[in-house]
């Protein structure tokens, strides 16, 4: 127990002196957490839009004053022609274009029904699905005020027949993507700087010399491990309370949930993360190589964490995968305590699974340490 | 092993592959002996020196250090000896009072004997104006004298050198070699490396590795009279060049 109290002491005093290091470890991540998520966003606004009006009557007039009022739509560009809206969309100055044939209100009077072009560049695919769900809903919206006016020219006898859905949502009433993207970001980085720390640290010690030195006194292998890692780990929660202050003052992020609950998750969760960082150290000579796996299992572990695309959307191979994914559990704890106010039995299966992981990762490091070669 | 061996090495080998980084070395080392370990560069030299400390597992061959065994009882041997290696090993972004009170603290030295050990080492080595210094900014001799200390923090009974002097002026070598007589005198063993031949005439007995292999083993006087020369350098010459 002493001579772990002597490596933690060692430890702090030399991240503590180390003037490269510590905006690094304490200035960064508060960027990070700032820019990312006013960034980090699935809102899709400022859409160009441009439309073709063939009929000049006061209805189209009215539709395309119903884009016009939207936020969502901006620069509104009245083409002459189909082959110069074409060509705009080609060179990207409109994002989603309306077409309003001829005969557009006598028809729809006629007729009671019509039809609209729509086209949208499709390159974001993503952004493309939202631009089309926004222009069918200002449609709609179109269609429900005219329908009245039609009922009232022409025949009384038909009722209008409509069933509206009336959406709610429920964890994040308003919809702020914020809220929904800061506490993923929170847990990338808790993750990030103690994988890196823990990751590069050991093989600091391995580069210059001072391993060997360690490997020559009869120090315990899991005495030096639990020294060096531990004042990581206080990093890492030291990060996490930062962080949640930040995302309540800056982003007014509720906390509905415990918070010594997410707490005791993260306690654990971090054990896995250093873990992790120490067996990529035991098997590398320097901190460049250090440097690139663990890039490569960050990278990995984010994209495939549920934080930006939904894990129910991914092949059912890489579903399987997610499992072993220590970011994914997190985040998913994350929201669930912050935004739905879960309890300890709610999050029972991620805490069982991180426990497991934080075990199985520290007996392989503890292992993979070889004071013999 | 008789209670006056503390080292004793028997057919000890390492092999990278096919080739034979040390091969069959033996010999023994007696308590409160100075044994030079002489050899050119790649002769085995360090190889040998870390199995004995317990860092690297032999291939063949047995060895016993401070009468444990290097295969069973590696972490034993540890507790009974010092090591300073070729390439500087304290930590630079610590103080010279910091980097004594965490080695003594890991070999498991109480606060009080790490106080008195600071005070004494600070005096004999001249450098209570420094001791909160950062040791990075210490010139290489000062910091070769600190690393002998600190190898000799928790009193061990043989304490390996490996190269101490290397790139040290000659005055400060002649201080380190007072050192090193002064740990034999109060009784440690010192298992030293040099390639400096005047300090192999210091050792009360030398062996000279060349290729693997102990050529020859005996004081500095005998390997004169046995090679018919008159200083070490010339014994050394006359084998490493075959």
């Amino acid at each position: 127990m002493k001579t772990i109290l002597y490596i933690i002491q060692k430890e702090f005093k030399q991240i503590f002196r180390n003037k490269g290091m510590l905006p690094i470890i304490f200035v960064l991540p508060i960027f990070q957490l700032v820019i990312l998520s006013n960034a980090a966003t699935f809102e899709v606004k400022n859409i160009k839009f441009g439309y073709i009006d063939s009929d000049h009557t006061a209805t189209s007039r009215a539709l395309i004053e119903k884009f016009n009022a939207s936020t969502y739509f901006n620069v509104l560009t009245d083409f002459p022609s189909e082959a110069l809206a074409s060509a705009a969309m080609l060179k990207g100055e409109v994002d989603v274009l309306l077409e309003i044939p001829n005969y557009f209100e006598r028809d729809l009077q006629k007729e009671k029904q019509n039809s609209l072009g729509v086209t949208i560049n499709a390159i974001d695919g993503a952004a493309a699905g939202v631009e089309k769900v926004y222009v069918t809903q200002i449609v709609q919206r179109f269609n429900q005020s005219i329908k009245v006016d039609l009922l009232q020219v022409s025949d009384k006898q038909i009722q209008p027949i409509a069933i509206e859905t009336i959406p709610l949502f429920w964890y994040n009433k308003t919809l702020n993507y914020k809220t929904f993207m800061v506490p993923g970001i929170l847990v990338l980085l808790v993750t990030m700087i103690t994988l890196f720390l823990s990751g590069m640290n050991i093989v600091r010690e391995k580069e210059i010399g001072t391993l060997e030195q360690i490997n020559v006194t009869p120090i315990k292998k899991s005495q030096f491990i639990i020294g060096k890692l531990f004042p990581f780990w206080v990093i890492g929660m030291g990060l996490l309370t930062v962080g949640l202050i930040l995302a309540k003052v800056i982003f007014n992020i509720p906390m509905i949930g415990s918070l010594p609950l997410l707490y005791l998750y993260t306690s654990i969760y971090i054990l896995v993360i250093l873990g992790i960082g120490l067996f990529i150290s035991n098997f590398t000579d320097t901190q460049q190589q250090a440097m690139f796996i663990a890039w490569f299992f960050t990278v990995i572990f984010i994209l495939m964490s549920g934080l930006f695309t939904p894990i129910e959307s991914m092949p059912k191979w890489a579903q399987t995968l997610t499992e072993f994914n220590p970011i994914r559990y997190f985040v998913e704890v994350m929201r669930m305590v912050m935004l739905k106010g879960s309890g300890f039995k709610d999050i029972l299966p991620q805490l069982l699974k991180t426990a497991i992981y934080a075990f199985v990762m520290n007996a392989l490091a503890v292992w993979s340490y070889k004071k013999t070669n | 092993m008789d209670n006056n061996t503390v080292i004793q090495v028997e057919g000890l080998t390492k092999m990278y592959g096919d080739f034979a980084a040390v091969d069959a070395i033996t010999f023994d080392v007696k308590k409160g002996e100075i044994f030079g370990f002489l050899g050119a560069n790649g002769a085995g030299k360090t190889t040998a020196m870390k199995m004995l400390i317990g860092i690297s597992k032999p291939t063949a061959g047995k060895a016993q250090v401070a009468g444990f065994d290097v295969y069973k009882q590696a972490e034993n041997i540890k507790k009974s000896i010092g090591y300073m290696s070729q390439k500087f090993a304290l930590y630079d972004d610590l103080t010279v009072k910091e980097n004594i009170t965490f080695f003594g603290g890991i070999y498991g030295l109480s606060r009080k004997r790490i106080k008195e050990k600071i005070a004494i080492l600070l005096e004999e080595l001249g450098l209570e104006d420094v001791s909160d210094q950062l040791v990075g900014a210490l010139p290489l001799g000062w910091k070769q004298k600190l690393s002998f200390s600190v190898s000799l923090i928790h009193d061990p009974k043989i304490v390996f050198l490996d190269e101490p002097t290397g790139g040290v002026d000659p005055i400060t070598r002649r201080q380190f070699w007072e050192m090193i007589y002064k740990a034999a005198h109060q009784g440690t063993t010192v298992f030293v490396t040099t390639h400096y031949m005047d300090e192999a005439e210091y050792c009360d007995r030398v062996s000279i590795m060349v290729n693997g292999k102990i050529e020859a083993l005996d004081t500095p006087k005998k390997l004169k009279a046995q090679f018919q020369v008159d200083n070490m350098n010339d014994v050394f010459l006359k084998l490493a060049r075959g």
